[in-house]
């Protein structure tokens, strides 16, 4: 047998032996042909699962453009801060498990898991799938210890992000506006192709307006990462830039804007200024009160959510001076008298008796304050802002709807294209508005367009609405004989090294048709009200050595305070600039609205010194 | 009768009186393509570290290369060293050997160092050593003695129990260690033995129902009722290979990683480009799973390659066996021949994706000591068998 020690195997053995081979044949044919299978057969396949394998790519934020006054001043840029953001998609499945992490996550983040809870929902509606921001502004220690603990906190992640930054904390705050978060309606809008949830967009004012300009290109890196998904060191493959957002150079001139903001914040009232070029309708300052720090938006506490968002009657969010729906008072006065004039209701000459009051059926409209002028000329009328003369022109033209074309033509009424959102279309009342306004069932009393009417309007009183930027562009139109500027903050866009990229010079709206005469005469009885002994605001401008032409305005609003506005051309006979202040409760025009018109003119002169008074000898009337 | 033609053939120079230098050194009758598949495996190994492991001890580029490169010497003197030694010596010895792999495993539990939860490993004073990877040679040598020795002993049936006693209680030590992989090379080895020693078919079939059943109760009968044999990472390894997909992040996730690797190799391989296994998504790439690095690096043509080496290294071994001068040798030879077939198999099929996780080294190419080393004494053992049937028919010739 061949199992004996010292035996030479046997045939048996020789059948065992051709078994094992053909068991090994087999064994080395499943190897090769597995072998064949992946690396031949489906090999790019695999090829490919393993590229993707090894990079992840990452966004990379690009900053918005900076945004700049006129003369080059910050008044928005960014800072980088460090934010918690959570992607709830990689949260654990598990209801108990998820509740776990993020409980320790609220530990961490001093945030209780209720209010965590709150903000994945808030944000899930703004944009779904989007991680979430659950905190910005975190701390080093906080973002050392999440990279530490990773296996612990799936799904969460700290991203360096730009914030807007406000140096200048409220300054033109309406004006440049806000961002956020893009959210699932604008997505779906042609402006914002390519945008991904989560990423920021302008919201409101300039940063809304502009935001194409603003908003950069996101830049994106490829880094080669291990099984665990780290980065491995040096592994950066490739990295697309991001390209900032250009830098937007505004209109606003800042000795203008603080001006304007410090004379108004001094009434502590709401209210409005807007001081625009008459010639090409650059807004110089446009302010609202009261106002807001922009960047309390950006992570606002309860109690600022409650003084921001909830505050009907402040509403420090509305920019007063372009969304507001205000009567004029007596500022209106140059629209009765150009649409009198033009439609010879009323020539230059012809006095109008004002005895203080006039009647019109049973109803007597009385000059305001009592007050009775006697005969006066148109030019003395506006000096004197005679209720009497204008009620005149007002019941002249009751039947003619010529008031109501001629505050159109002026711009009253329609939206005016600023580039700002939210501007309002404001109301000029006329027969057909009173009529529809019956018809529908809407209005308060059911009767006609009375004379009555007509006569309030005349005075910028009654149902009329509009706002200071529509007034500053009809009394621009009168200054610079009829153009219908288009008012915008929007100068120029710049690159990071300060070269121009585009300018904003909108086309004019339109043009009106304004007799000389009668916009000299106009002009001349605004300019004897602001600077001739009993001018309606000769107390406030008397003194000051640029010739104007401004006139007061003073809305009656039963149950309020009056409102104070005031209108100013100036360096009259031939303006350049239009300054349109009003404040609520402000009392007469002359008593709060002339004098923070006088600042604000006073700031413009003074940096525009050499180029005025020369012209015209600058004598005060 | 394939053996005996052979024989008849050998020596064809039976008045050859000039002594040479290779015949001094015992080299004239060494199975010099064993030897040099070997050789290329090794060296092919000490190649792939090189590139592909540069990285991975910080400060020390060479760090496995270099030891590798040393195990891979001290392996190829080894196997030099027995090819001096008469292999029967082993078959006197059988009972010593049998006594100093059973006493060094079991050392491994009183001295022996944990790595990754399992003490596999005794602390010497230049490396550690791991007891069990020489174990797998001496068992084959001390069971294939127990076979010839008890040939008459007993009944066919006591011989089979006996044979399957003495091989299982050193891989029963393994097991506990806990070292899954190489116990069942342990039992495969000890089958292998009795396969050769004779041991009838019918018994096989015997044990082959038997093992079934076990494992039908280890994974799924005894967990159901409570009494867990394997440890949970044991079970999940042995099982997830069958559904991997289910297990992309647990268990399957290395061997779906390993599969991507190789795959993505494709035909001639991606080089220094390779990222599967250069960036950590294929764990133990120096050891269990360097067939993966080889598949990535050098593709189809590197990893076909590595596989002819191995299929060369088996024949010869098989050759071996029926070269053997007696039944010990060719129980040997067998015993060795398939336990090599055996974890290569597994080894290779685990980094393919369509065996089981069981740590089981691949034999020359994964980075280790103990491994490269008892493989070349394995290999020595081979060539001391072959050198011996040589002599022998020469000396038959020359006398």
């Amino acid at each position: 047998m061949y199992e004996r020690s010292g035996d030479r195997p046997g045939p048996r053995l020789a059948l065992r032996v051709a078994v094992v081979g053909g068991v090994a044949v087999a064994l080395f044919a499943v190897l090769a042909f597995r072998l064949w299978d992946l690396q031949v057969l489906s090999g790019a396949d695999y090829l490919a699962e393993a590229k993707n394998n090894r990079t992840r790519e990452f966004k990379v934020i690009a900053p918005r453009g900076d945004i700049l006054d006129r003369d080059g001043n910050v008044l928005v840029d960014n800072r980088t801060s460090l934010a918690l953001q959570l992607n709830t998609q990689k949260l654990p499945e598990d209801a108990a498990e998820e509740r776990e992490e993020l409980q320790r996550l609220g530990g961490l983040a001093h945030m209780s898991l209720r209010k965590i809870r709150r903000t994945i929902k808030e944000g899930e509606e703004v944009a779904a799938g989007a991680p979430v921001t659950l905190r910005k502004d975190v701390g080093y220690d906080l973002v050392y210890y999440l990279e530490e603990n990773q296996d612990r906190f799936p799904g969460v992640s700290v991203q360096r992000v730009f914030v807007r930054a406000y140096p200048d904390g409220t300054r033109a705050a309406h004006v440049v506006g806000s961002v956020g978060e893009i959210n699932d309606e604008e997505l779906k809008e042609p402006e914002y192709k390519g945008l991904e949830p989560g990423d920021e967009v302008g919201k409101e004012g300039v940063e809304y307006a502009y935001d194409r300009y603003l908003r950069g290109e996101p830049g994106m890196t490829r880094i080669q990462v291990n099984a665990l998904g780290q980065p491995t060191p040096g592994g950066q493959l490739i990295s697309e830039p991001p390209s900032p957002g250009d830098n937007l150079k505004l209109t606003l001139d800042p000795d203008v804007q603080a001006a304007g903001e410090s004379a108004l914040a001094s009434f502590g009232l709401p209210g409005a200024f807007i001081t625009m070029d008459v010639r090409d309708g650059q807004i110089l300052g446009m302010g609202s009160n009261p106002t807001f720090d922009p960047a309390d938006l950006i992570e606002p506490t309860q109690a600022q959510v409650n003084a921001l968002y909830r505050d009907d009657v402040l509403a420090p969010l509305t920019n007063r001076a372009t969304e507001s729906y205000y009567p004029t008072g007596s500022t209106f006065k140059i629209i009765t008298a150009l649409a009198a004039l033009e439609n010879d209701q009323v020539s230059l000459t012809e006095p109008i008796f004002d005895n203080g009051s006039i009647t019109v059926g049973t109803q007597e409209f009385q000059n305001a304050g009592g007050a009775s002028f006697g005969p006066v000329d148109l030019v003395h009328a506006l000096q004197v802002s005679s209720d009497v003369y204008f009620y005149t022109l007002g019941l002249r033209m009751w039947k003619t709807n010529q008031l109501q074309r001629e505050a159109t033509k002026l711009g009253i009424g329609k939206e005016s294209g600023f580039d700002l959102p939210g501007e309002t279309e404001g109301l000029v009342p006329s027969k057909e508005w009173r009529e529809q306004l019956v018809a529908e069932g809407l209005a308060l009393e059911d009767r006609p367009w009375s004379a009555g009417d007509n006569i309030q309007l005349a005075i910028g009183q009654g149902d009329l609405q509009t706002n200071p930027l529509q007034m500053a562009i009809a009394y621009a139109a009168l200054a610079n004989d009829g153009t219908l500027v288009t008012p915008h903050v929007g100068l120029e866009v710049e690159d990071a090294a300060g070269r121009v990229l585009k300018e904003f010079n909108p086309e004019p709206h339109g043009k009106v048709k304004i007799n000389p005469s009668y916009r000299s005469a106009v002009l001349e009885g605004l300019h004897l009200a602001a600077q001739a002994p009993g001018g309606t605001s000769y107390g406030v401008f008397g003194g000051f050595p640029i010739d104007v032409a401004g006139k007061t305005g003073t809305v009656e609003r039963p149950g309020h305070g009056d409102q104070s506005w005031y209108a100013v051309v100036a360096p009259y006979p031939n303006p350049r600039v239009v300054t349109i202040v009003t404040v609520e409760e402000g009392g007469f025009g002359a008593e709060s609205a002339a004098p923070a018109a006088l600042r604000i003119l006073e700031a413009y002169f003074d940096k525009h010194a050499t180029q005025t008074g020369a012209a015209n000898g600058g004598s005060p009337g | 009768m394939m053996y005996a033609t052979r024989t008849r053939q050998a020596s064809p120079e039976p008045f050859a009186v000039r002594v040479g230098i290779a015949e001094r050194l015992g080299l004239a009758n060494l199975d010099w393509q064993l030897a040099l598949a070997a050789i290329a495996l090794v060296g092919f190994s000490v190649f792939t570290l090189a590139q592909a492991t540069t990285n991975d001890v910080p400060g020390s580029p060479g760090y496995f290369v270099d030891r590798q490169a040393i195990y891979g010497l001290l392996g190829v003197i080894g196997m030099l060293v027995l090819t001096r030694i008469d292999y029967s010596r082993f078959r006197e010895l059988r009972v010593g050997i049998y006594t100093f792999l059973c006493a060094s495993i079991s050392l491994v539990f009183v001295f022996g160092f944990t790595a990754r939860g399992s003490r596999r490993s005794l602390d010497l004073p230049f490396f550690s050593f791991q007891p069990s990877e020489l174990g797998k040679v001496l068992l084959i040598l001390a069971l294939a003695g127990f076979v010839i020795d008890g040939a008459r002993r007993g009944s066919p049936w006591q011989r089979t129990l006996r044979y399957l006693c003495l091989g299982m209680a050193p891989a029963a030590l393994v097991f506990l260690q806990p070292d899954l992989g190489t116990s069942l090379v342990f039992a495969v080895a000890t089958l292998a033995v009795m396969y050769f020693g004779g041991v009838p078919w019918t018994h096989f079939a015997v044990i082959g129902a038997t093992i079934v059943t076990l494992v039908a109760l280890v994974l799924v009968a005894a967990p159901k009722v409570g009494v867990p044999v394997l440890h949970g990472y044991q079970e999940e390894r042995l099982t997830s290979f069958l559904h991997p997909s289910e297990h992309a992040s647990g268990a399957g996730y290395q061997q779906n990683q390993s599969v991507v690797a190789i795959g993505s190799g494709e035909k001639t391989g991606r080089g220094d480009r390779a990222t599967q296994t250069r960036l950590d998504f294929v764990p133990e790439r120096h050891t269990d799973f360097i067939f993966a690095v080889i598949g990535e690096r050098y593709g189809f043509m590197g990893a076909a390659f590595v596989l002819s080496l191995y299929a060369l290294l088996f024949w010869r071994a098989l050759k071996i066996v029926t070269l053997s001068k007696n039944s010990y040798g060719a129980l040997v030879a067998g015993g060795i021949a398939v336990s090599l077939l055996f974890q290569v198999f597994v080894n290779v099929g685990m980094n393919l994706g369509i065996m089981p996780i069981t740590g089981i080294p691949l034999p020359l190419m994964s980075y280790g000591g103990s491994s490269v080393l008892a493989t070349f004494l394995a290999v020595g053992v081979l060539q001391s068998i072959h050198i011996q049937a040589r002599l022998s028919q020469k000396g038959r010739f020359a006398w």
